[in-house]
């Protein structure tokens, strides 16, 4: 198994419920607290396993804003557990999660240089790193309803702009989802092999914004020439 | 990158201390003017662990969960900050017994002695190559993924050696030709080597802010962080250093680094004054540490390509 996410950057609202609904769910989570620093002071910080970024593509008049979230991409080539020299990063060989042991990490940052896509962050309260789980404390949980096994970030989203599956299964929706979409990955050039894959914005007809006004008024004489003939 | 004074420390005073180490394994084996005798010896490698011993005391300055760094010998299998470790403390026996048996034997280079300050030389030189590694393996960081810069921190902590030993012959008033031109020698081949790191890191490459996001035929421009203040990374990874700034500050380290320390070095030689010797020692340790405040700044991590620069 390899799971992870995919993420549609055409939905995508940029709402930030997935970063929030993600922090409600795992500051009681395995790895928490997700500690807040100054949460209501001048300078408010604190961790977050996700954070959503916000980009204009493109120029104008065929731009287009793109809202972008980012957690762990759960690399197949993951350089973070590689450098970690205490063994707290570990990868898991069965589905492929990368999650880190708090008892062992000793705080030295390195697996966060090692990381391109700022997953990892330092829990200055506890001393140690602390990365997306997947929810892993979610998704094999055999007490809750079969459909709320996924992270809570995918079940929040109200633009079904995140889905969770396994990409070794050619049939699983996230799978057919990439195959169909054009999904990709993040830097690829890096050679991480980020198991998170991102859907691209659709491609639409540019929406005229030349002559609007003309245009509108001429619809309306002509709607009113119609009214007046009868 | 946030230039961390512990990892400053770490990598300038370990790697003198390394450096200075081999030096003394070196000039005994062959007897450099008459060799090191025990006095000279034991200062030297005094000062080689106590250098040692300051950068592994702030590298745990590093870490925000300091119970756990014993953990950190263990995968040495593929981190090579777990292999630095394991040689950093693996140095302690071979440098400490060298320095008891010349301390009881008055002894610095029969076969025992040598073999053990060889050993422990040797080891240093296989901990610089450990440190170096610990960046030169980061595909996330361009400045820092080349072999240059393992090249570099020898260069570097063999020139602090050469030039702390230099200075203590002038201090003791012993022969010092060969040691100044040993100093010399690996400090201007340390400055070369240094500027063919910098050139090297001038020209342009790496991942993009296109790349990074995906939108490798678009132009892409930040619209919003995502975050009121500032996070981890932008703490950790945000730092930079202006054009301009950074080139005085490159000025001021070859000045430190080097021009004064061959200068005061070979005014010292002539005149035999020992407050010149010190200078040049105390030059070669502070500037190297600007070299490396400067290796650190100026290390742009990829992630601040999600924050809106276009490359690193």
């Amino acid at each position: 198994m390899r799971l992870g996410l995919v993420i549609d950057l055409d939905t995508c609202v940029g709402c930030h419920a997935c970063a929030v609904a993600c922090k409600e769910w795992n500051t009681s989570g395995t790895t928490g607290a997700l500690t807040d620093y100054q949460p209501y002071g001048a300078k408010p910080s604190g961790v977050w396993f996700n954070r959503i970024r916000h980009y204009e593509i493109g120029e104008y008049p065929y731009n287009k804003t793109v809202n972008f979230p980012m957690s762990c991409m759960h690399c197949e080539n993951a350089e973070c557990v590689t450098v970690c020299p205490t063994g707290a990063s570990y990868k898991r060989a069965e589905d492929g999660i990368v999650l880190v042991d708090q008892n062992k990490c000793m705080g030295c940052n390195y697996c966060s240089w090692a990381c391109p896509y700022g997953a990892r962050e330092l829990d200055r309260a506890s001393g140690t790193m602390k990365k997306c789980t997947l929810c892993i404390d979610r998704i094999y949980d055999m007490e809750i309803p079969e459909e709320e096994r996924q992270p809570a970030c995918v079940l929040t989203c109200p633009a079904h702009a995140r889905m969770f599956g396994d990409f070794d299964d050619p049939e699983s929706p996230v799978s057919r989802a990439v195959r169909e979409r054009g999904g990709y990955q993040l830097m690829p050039e890096l050679n991480y092999n980020p198991s998170n894959h991102y859907l691209p914005p659709r491609v639409h007809a540019p929406i005229p914004t030349e002559g609007m006004r003309k245009k509108a008024a001429a619809k309306v004489k002509a709607w009113v020439n119609r009214v007046v003939e009868r | 990158m946030h230039p961390a004074l512990a990892v400053i420390f770490l990598t300038l005073f370990s790697g003198g201390g390394f450096g200075l180490m081999a030096l003394v394994a070196v000039v005994n084996d062959f007897h450099i003017e008459g060799g090191l005798n025990p006095l000279q010896t034991l200062v030297a490698v005094l000062i080689s662990l106590v250098f040692v011993t300051i950068g592994m005391l702030s590298s745990t300055a590093h870490l925000a969960n300091p119970k756990n760094a014993w953990r950190a010998f263990t995968r040495w299998r593929t981190s090579w900050l777990a292999r630095e470790g394991i040689f950093a403390v693996l140095f302690y026996p071979f440098a400490g017994l060298y320095l008891l048996w010349v301390y009881f034997t008055q002894a610095p280079a029969d076969s025992v002695g040598l073999v053990l300050a060889n050993l422990a030389g040797l080891i240093g030189l296989i901990t610089i190559f450990c440190q170096g590694m610990i960046y030169a393996v980061l595909r996330t960081i361009r400045q820092w993924n080349t072999p240059l810069v393992p090249a570099n921190f020898y260069f570097m902590g063999l020139g602090i050696g050469a030039t702390i030993l230099a200075a203590e012959r002038i201090v003791f008033g012993a022969p010092a030709t060969a040691f100044v031109a040993l100093a010399v020698a690996l400090l201007v081949a340390a400055a070369v080597l240094k500027g063919i790191y910098y050139f090297w890191i001038s020209r342009p490459g790496g991942p993009t802010i296109r790349t990074a996001t995906g939108f490798n035929r678009l132009t892409v421009r930040i619209l919003d962080q995502g975050h009121t203040f500032g996070t981890f990374l932008t703490e950790e990874f945000g730092h930079t250093l202006p054009a301009a700034r950074a080139r005085n500050v490159k000025l001021l380290m070859y000045l430190v680094a080097f021009v004064i320390p061959i200068a005061a070095l070979a005014f010292a030689l002539g005149t035999g004054s020992a407050a010149a010797a010190l200078i040049a020692a105390a030059a070669v340790v502070v500037g190297i540490g600007i070299e490396r405040w400067l290796f650190f700044v100026e290390a742009q991590h990829v992630v601040n390509l999600y924050h809106g620069r276009p490359s690193c």
